[in-house]
């Protein structure tokens, strides 16, 4: 057992011993001087603090963009991370750098350096491509209130034709320090702010979890690191996970995919996508690209938050959620977990292992959609995730309608799926669907939709989800992924 | 041109901290290094929205660990009042009463920040709620006093026009507020000095106001203060005046510990507490002909102003300067009504209710083109305003040069709005989800303050001994490119390039008594100083080199290749040499007041404005009628700059404020709840628009062969508002995709912001009456 947090910053090997366990990385950079990352938000919003987090995985250099303000210094045992400070100077610009300038991308500057680094992680991007959508979701997560986007957007493209960085040189450095960090030792802090204790495996944390089930635990802390910079609360024991192998696995098999706790949205993306082609354009809207580097799949349902995009398309996707504790592992509908308001089927003790979809049926249909006041990065109205199987008589004989910001918990509407079973799918059946969604959900008012929106889209999804699976019309936005008008 | 070199005002250069952004070097103020011992200070907010305070105990917060102190109004030194107008009832801490839901109450001074953010909790605070009045509804009904003098501006006899006029119709319009969001917040840092003086870097656009209040909050006169700005990460307006608290607080806390103390808020605390763009409601009845010819407007202006004065007097006040847009009412009466309600003090914000004037007048446009089954377009080129007739505003001012016809014509032809109209048009027909829409509106912005006496500036030229220069003015960065544009000043008229011209932070140690950097007045006000300071410099060196090498003044040009003395040329740096030698001063202030201008808000008459500035938008959207979301597919703008100054910063500043104005009226919704707590306080609940909300398409031209007909800065236009209007078009893009559910036949009368909520909500009326 290791007791150091151990990483790279820029050249430098950081060996830290002493450190509260959720100390952000924003305010330790700042604290070191290194203030060109800003802090915009301190929530993990406006990417005004965005870094280059690199990871050595199976042998290969991942570059991520992520928020340093909502991630932790203890997370980044292993890692090497890059400031603004690392990538060039006026004297020696980074590529991306002088494409800012020559294309006038800066005029306040306070965003700037939050774009600079998602802009060259998106060149370290495995297919990135000039393409202006492609472009949109790299850059979501920095907000910009000056430029209107457009020069960062020319700027983004100038750069996508220059030559390397001066990273490109440096990769097998990079890759052997970073290998000298894996020791796959646990590690554990203890001092007056907090104890840290980094598992190595599974049964590390399931006994760590058992000894105190009291401790966080912490996957991207893309939800925790509020507690903390937002609610102000201190966690007596952080229990990041990043770094247990068994969690971080991703299986396909003919069943279905089987995502680990540890398992970023950004990396299962497009394993879901394979599965479920619609749940790909959906992810690519849930929060943003450094979110996604950072947020995983399963802490998207562990915290049981019910406005979370993810619950509700994975129950209607027939999800099972897999829990252990101790040695003893259970597995139940994803559907179950929610038991209301802030109370999941978690018993002290447990963790959540992993969570599996499994493969769609031939004939199933399945559709998710995100209803939210911005396009990008914004927590949703509504999101509405539909599955409908039919026999070779085209009666269904499976509904699954979930929904999320229509009740305390994702929760499938009971209502409207009985009225669509042993129908044909026509407007007929459409109507009744409609009709009775309206009847299983009492929705609230609040900041983001008035309960009159959310009943009326929740029918109206209905509606969308009829023409795309029965008619030729377009039923949403080009940019939503549906039809391109001409 | 030929004479200009690289980066002369006139042509583009990029921006003068370009390099230091993108690399991160840029310093705002939490980056400079902090003296030793810097405490940090977080403001305690109230959590009701009207209440008496019946007790503050904060004596577990005085326990907490690393707490220094805590100030309460009672500790203030001095006033207690940070009016920028100088009405005694704007206090710094609450005294009695709080007004509304965040209004700063108290302020925990710590040798952390983070130590201060967890003791800022402990407080308990007893409440005797009052009823809060919390919106203009509101406001109205309980008789709600107002926070400044209701205007009315009136020519010809609205009355008479009114009943005359062939056609009448009449109706409301409810516009609402809009979070700054600059992404670097409210900032500011205070250090004691010797006998008192106090040095304060504060994120302000505005350092003279902010030297005076410090002074005013410590009892001391104004030279003991210095306020210093290098550069603000965005400000809007709302470091107009939202800056002088945090300024206050952190420089009373400084001067009680003796230690520097540093304030910056939290996001939630900055959204929370400071002043947003006023939300209003306008009533508007208008005579017009079948023609589509505008006879007679009234209208009532209605803003929520928040608990205290702030700026809404001038900001209604504007509002109605522009509720013509840029159309001639012949018969107009226009009334604000600056209401008080217990909410954020609303302040200035880019077009500083401008642009709300302008919303309601092109809402009456699209109301008399569906009434009258025109082309909005078409009752748009109706009633501009002409050129010697047709040609008087509502406050008795002669629009000298109206171009607006001609920007409208060239941009109908460029976009091709016609033909486009008509393809989405059938597009319609056959689209039962997704509909299509299209708008083209235009702007007139005037352009000065309307308080007189802001529009003067001054500038603080040096030139060194090896020829480089320093240049100071009171006008401060905050992204638009002012810096730069100053620098090309110099460039352009000592022929030097740019690493010989170095621009220094704002201070009122250099240059005092200045106006706020507002009312897009940046470039035009400093812009003739700095070039008063630089010619008289100039001059005193032609004099100079015209004596010593005998030569007539006239024979002597400032080039890119050196100073030409006759048939001599040197450099810049031998010349600055010869003439220090010769005891030739080197160093200038500068000084500008704008002409011609002249404001009686008492009879509503004058020419507040200098001149105008003008453009026109063109916006086509996607309208998805099952969740009323949207989309920009494509957006025209040609607009006038004059000569522009830097044509690229300034299409940066169009491009830009665009982008910004499209997201006041669309995505970005405040939202308080009954108990009057702002529920949008962050950037996870208020949404500015992000990358993928920019246009599909996005065209943007400067108005070609267009020097501005007044003697302003090199023949230039002030380009920071005007372009946030052009975003009205994608309202009435929004609204005339709407509109094809009943086949165009009735005004959707969307308001703004057009969340996907509001336009299925706006749709959906419309599809009931059609069915």
């Amino acid at each position: 057992m290791r007791q150091t947090i151990r990483f790279y910053l820029g050249e430098d090997l950081c060996t830290l011993r002493d450190m509260s366990p959720t100390l952000t990385l924003l305010d330790w950079l700042r604290e070191r001087g290194r203030t060109g990352t800003k802090e915009g938000c301190n929530e993990g919003d406006c990417g005004a603090c965005t870094v280059l987090v690199v990871r050595l995985e199976d042998g290969r250099l991942n570059w991520r963009a992520v928020n340093a303000c909502i991630q932790f210094v203890s997370m980044l045992d292993g890692a090497q991370v890059y400031t603004i400070e690392d990538l060039g100077t006026p004297d020696a610009p980074h590529p991306v750098q002088s494409a800012m300038v020559e294309q006038h991308g800066s005029q306040c500057g306070f965003c700037t350096p939050g774009f600079v680094m998602s802009m060259a992680a998106y060149r370290k991007t495995k297919g990135a491509t000039a393409d202006d959508q492609a472009i949109d979701d790299a850059l979501a997560g920095n907000l910009c209130r000056c430029t209107g986007y457009a020069p960062i957007v020319r700027a983004m493209k100038q750069a996508m034709t220059a030559g390397p960085d001066r990273f490109d040189a440096q990769v097998d450095t990079i890759v052997e320090r970073l290998a000298g960090l894996q020791d796959g030792e646990s590690v554990r802090l203890e001092g007056p702010e907090g104890t840290l204790s980094i598992p190595a495996s599974a049964d590390d944390l399931a006994k760590i979890l058992l000894a105190d089930p009291e401790a966080t635990i912490v996957a991207g802390a893309t939800d925790v690191g509020l507690w903390v910079t937002k609610g102000m609360r201190r966690l007596k024991h952080v229990l990041p996970i990043g770094r247990v192998p068994e969690l971080r696995a991703l299986t396909r098999t003919s069943a279905g995919l089987r995502i680990g706790a540890a398992v970023t949205y950004q990396d299962a993306r497009s394993a879901i996508a394979e599965l479920l082609p619609d749940a790909g354009e959906m992810i690519r809207r849930l929060g943003s690209t450094q979110v996604r580097n950072s947020a995983t799949v399963c802490g998207n349902i562990a915290n049981g938050s019910p406005i979370g995009d993810g619950p509700p398309m994975f129950i209607a996707a027939n999800a099972t959620l897999h829990l252990r504790r101790g040695t003893e592992h259970r597995s139940i509908a994803l559907e179950d977990y929610f038991i209301a308001y802030g109370k999941q089927d978690r018993q002290p003790g447990e963790f959540v292992e992993a969570l599996t979809i499994p493969t769609p049926a031939q004939n199933s249909q399945f559709r998710v959609y995100k209803i939210s006041k911005r396009f990008d990065q914004d927590i949703s109205a509504v999101l509405g995730a539909f599955v409908i199987e039919m026999d070779d008589q085209d009666r269904i004989t499976t509904a699954r309608l979930a929904y999320g910001g229509m009740a305390a918990t994702p929760k499938r509407a009971s209502g409207a799926e009985a009225a669509l079973l042993g129908r044909v799918w026509d407007e007929k059946a459409l109507e009744a669907a409609r009709k009775a969604v309206l009847e299983d959900f009492t929705p609230l008012t609040d900041m983001r939709a008035s309960a009159w929106y959310r009943q009326t889209v929740a029918a109206n999804l209905l509606t969308r989800f009829f023409e795309e699976t029965t008619g030729t019309e377009q039923a949403r936005l080009a940019r939503t992924g549906g039809l391109v008008h001409v | 041109m030929s004479d200009l070199v690289p980066g002369a005002a006139s042509t583009s250069m990029k921006h003068e901290s370009a390099l230091l952004h993108v690399t991160g070097r840029a310093a705002y103020i939490d980056d400079l290094p902090e003296p030793r011992g810097t405490l940090h200070l977080v403001p305690g907010l109230s959590t009701k929205a009207h209440a008496r305070i019946v007790s503050m105990d904060l004596d577990a917060i005085r326990a907490a660990p690393g707490v220094v102190c805590v100030l309460t109004a009672a500790d203030v030194p001095g006033e207690n009042q940070i009016s920028p107008v100088h009405r005694e009832d704007e206090p710094l801490l609450a005294t009695d009463h709080v007004h509304f839901w965040g209004q700063v109450m108290f302020a925990v001074v710590a040798t952390s920040r983070q130590a201060a953010r967890q003791a800022v909790r402990l407080a308990k605070i007893e409440y005797e709620e009052k009823p809060a009045i919390l919106n203009i509804a509101q406001a109205r009904e309980n008789g709600s006093p107002m926070v400044w003098r209701s205007l009315t501006m009136q020519r010809g006899d609205v009355e008479r026009g009114l009943k005359a006029a062939p056609r009448r119709l009449s109706g409301q319009i409810e516009i609402g507020g809009q979070e700054h969001f600059y992404l670097e917040g409210q900032a500011a840092l205070a250090q004691p000095g010797e006998a008192g003086e106090m040095r304060v870097w504060s994120s302000t656009q505005h350092p003279s106001e902010t030297q005076h209040l410090v002074a005013a909050v410590l009892g001391r006169p104004h030279h003991l203060v210095t306020t210093e700005v290098r550069r603000m990460g965005g400000a809007f307006g709302g470091k107009e005046t939202q800056a002088n608290a945090w300024a206050c607080l952190a420089a009373i806390a400084a001067d009680r510990t003796g230690q520097a103390v540093k304030a910056r808020l939290d996001r939630d605390d900055d959204m929370m507490v400071t002043g947003k763009r006023h939300d209003f409601l306008i009533d508007y009845d208008v005579g017009f002909t079948d023609e589509g010819d505008i006879l007679a407007v009234d209208m009532v202006l209605a803003a929520r102003c928040g608990w205290a004065p702030d700026l809404s007097g001038p900001v209604t006040d504007r509002a109605l300067f522009h509720a013509d847009n840029a159309y001639f009412y012949p018969d107009v009466r226009l009334k604000s009504e600056p209401l008080r309600t217990n909410t954020q003090s609303n302040t200035a914000y880019r077009g500083f209710g401008g642009p709300q004037g302008i919303v309601a007048a092109e809402r009456v446009i699209e109301e008399v083109a569906f009434a009258t089954g025109l082309d909005p377009v078409t009752v748009r080129l109706r009633n501009v305003y002409g050129t010697g007739t047709r040609n008087l505003t509502p406050y008795h001012m002669t629009v000298e040069d109206s171009i607006t016809a001609e920007i409208i014509t060239k941009l109908v032809e460029r976009c091709d709005y016609q033909a486009r109209k008509a393809e989405i048009r059938a597009f319609n027909r056959n689209s039962r989800i997704i509909r299509r829409g299209i708008a083209l509106t235009p702007v007139k912005f005037g352009i000065s303050f309307t308080a007189t006496h802001y529009n003067q500036a001054g500038a603080l030229v040096h030139v060194y001994t090896d020829g480089s220069v320093q240049v100071n003015h009171g006008g401060t960065e905050m992204g638009q490119g002012l810096h730069t544009k100053m620098v090309q000043i110099v460039l352009r008229e000592f022929g030097l390039t740019a690493d010989r011209v170095r621009i220094t932070a704002t201070t009122t140690g250099k240059v005092p008594n200045t106006s706020a950097t507002a009312a897009s007045s940046g470039a035009d006000l400093n812009g003739m100083a700095v070039l008063d300071a630089v010619r008289k410099i100039k001059n005193r060196m032609i004099t100079f080199a015209a004596e010593k090498w005998s030569v007539v003044p006239e024979d002597i040009h400032f080039r890119p290749d050196g100073v030409h003395v006759g048939a001599e040329v040197m450099t810049f740096q031998q010349l600055a040499w010869q003439a220090y030698f010769a005891r030739v001063s080197l160093s200038s202030n500068g000084f500008y007041k704008t002409p011609k201008i002249s404001w009686n808000p008492e009879t509503g008459r004058g020419r507040p404005f200098f001149y105008f500035a003008y453009g026109a938008a063109c916006a086509e959207v996607s309208v998805d009628l099952l969740t009323g979301e949207h989309s920009i597919d494509r957006v025209d703008i040609l607009h006038d700059a004059g000569q522009s100054l830097n044509p690229d910063i300034d299409i940066g500043q169009i491009e830009g404020g665009f982008v910004q104005g499209a997201g006041w009226l669309t995505t970005e919704e405040l939202v308080w709840d009954p108990a009057g707590r702002l529920r949008t306080h962050a950037p996870s609940t208020y949404k500015i628009p992000a990358c993928s909300d920019r246009p599909r398409i996005f065209n943007v031209e400067l108005l070609e062969n267009a020097p501005n007909r007044e003697e302003t800065i090199f023949r230039s236009k002030a380009v920071g508002e005007p372009p946030f209007v052009h975003g009205v078009a994608v309202l009435q893009a929004i609204s005339d995709a709407i509109a094809s559910l009943d086949d165009y036949r009735t005004c959707p009368k969307l308001d703004a912001p057009a969340t996907p909520e509001r336009v299925l909500k706006t749709l959906m009326a419309l599809q009931e009456r059609a069915d």
